[in-house]
């Protein structure tokens, strides 16, 4: 398959098709965040990307057997290495002796929260959420570093009349997106903070809301985008909510109980959880809708500076 | 009344699935991209306020109705948006290529 754009759209529904199956299990967070992360933002920002690269798989003109190779030795001898393991989905396994177990029954009296797998992803593994949120910001800077050109001054006017100028075009679509834009912004507010009670959390929140940013850049430009999202406000803002992460988890510690031990942060250990968790799925919150928004706006620097694109604004 | 409910739900869900799966064959069987976009334009939107509808009808609790009241808002608006910026970027390029020409 040489078309790329056909490839993307493949990626796409799998995604979604994976997230339907996720439903059927009833896994509906990792559901959620598969549909939003995977058939939404991936699949954007790969279609950015092709708009870059060209739409074409190039010949490739040299048979790789050697990678071939090397990949069919490397994954018998990991499948090798899984045979000992116990069966896939077996009741004996010592996951399902000791480990769950202990999360479906003390999740309520020890945490308090109704949804068993926010507490499991931020209060019994929060260690390895806060890894996770380090990933996130790690790519957003691996980005930054990478992808950076330096801004030219902007003409104001001549912007300003080129978007008028295509206002016609897009009318339809810019009146109707500047009608949803809010109510977008409110659903991710709405997932962030209800991650408690339902399918939700930091993660999802701070993807849908960094689509509705997506959403009004490839509509209005990206100076106007630019002139609404400053880059070191959203530099600033990637850090501070690895930041705010950490800090809960430093608090714990001055307090006297353990890193990420949220009870130490009130006086009723149940309280401390809640606030540990509100406290941490922010900052996992306003990390990952920064780092998308800054790996957006950085492709979308690529594209405007190649050669091609010299007079078209985003 | 209950039956009426029951009755009615499953008849706009079989209405809607019936839809969606007419616009699928439409795609796969007209000939060209406009024709594609008008078979399942309408009929992808239709589809999804008949199956909602049904399943609003089907639910006695409030809450859920209320959430999927907001979605069929939603799609009432974003669908046919989408199906237009589909449109309107191909008769946009197939101008630009007559222009080219």
């Amino acid at each position: 398959m040489k078309d790329l754009l056909a490839v993307i759209m493949l990626l796409g529904i799998y995604s979604l098709l994976s997230a339907s199956f996720f439903v059927a299990m009833d896994a509906v967070d990792v559901a959620f965040t598969e549909a939003s992360v995977g058939a939404g933002i991936s699949t954007l920002l790969m279609l950015v990307a092709i708009t870059m690269t060209g739409r074409s798989e190039h010949p490739v003109r040299h048979k790789p057997l050697l990678a071939l190779a090397v990949v069919i030795v490397t994954g018998s001898l990991l499948i090798y290495g899984t045979l000992d393991m116990p069966y896939f989905g077996s009741a004996e396994a010592p996951i399902h002796q000791h480990v769950a177990p202990r999360y479906i029954n003390d999740s309520m009296q020890e945490i308090g929260v109704p949804n068993i797998v926010t507490s499991v992803l931020a209060s019994y593994r929060a260690f390895d959420t806060f890894g996770e949120v380090v990933v996130i910001f790690t790519a957003g800077m691996g980005v930054l570093a990478l992808l950076s050109v330096a801004r030219r001054p902007v003409d104001i006017k001549k912007v300003n009349s080129f978007n008028n100028s295509m206002h016609e075009q897009h009318l339809v679509l810019r009146i109707v997106t500047k009608m949803l834009i809010p109510f977008i912004l409110l659903f991710a507010l709405y997932v962030q903070f209800h991650g408690d009670f339902g399918p939700g959390g930091g993660f999802q929140a701070g993807v849908i809301f960094a689509s509705s940013i997506f959403l009004y850049t490839m509509l209005f430009g990206m100076t106007t985008a630019r002139r609404l999202i400053n880059q070191s406000f959203i530099q600033i803002l990637a850090a501070s909510g690895v930041l705010l992460y950490g800090s809960v988890g430093v608090v714990s510690l001055l307090n006297g109980k353990n890193f990420f031990d949220y009870s130490a942060l009130s006086s009723d250990p149940v309280a401390g959880q809640h606030l540990g968790i509100l406290l941490i799925e922010l900052g996992v919150g306003i990390t990952v809708a920064s780092v998308m928004v800054i790996i957006f706006f950085k492709f979308a620097d690529r594209r405007d500076y190649s050669p091609s694109n010299e007079n078209k604004d985003f | 009344m209950d039956t009426l409910l029951q009755v009615s739900s499953g008849l706009f869900l079989l209405i809607g699935s019936f839809l969606c799966l007419s616009g699928g064959v439409g795609i796969l069987r007209f000939p060209d991209f406009y024709t594609r976009m008008h078979a399942v334009g309408v009929t992808d939107t239709l589809a999804t306020a008949m199956i909602l509808t049904g399943l609003i009808l089907h639910n006695p609790d409030f809450m859920v109705d209320v959430k999927l009241v907001i979605i069929l808002l939603m799609t009432l608006f974003i669908s046919p948006t989408a199906s237009h910026a589909l449109a309107n970027a191909a008769m946009h390029e197939d101008l630009a290529k007559q222009n080219e020409q």
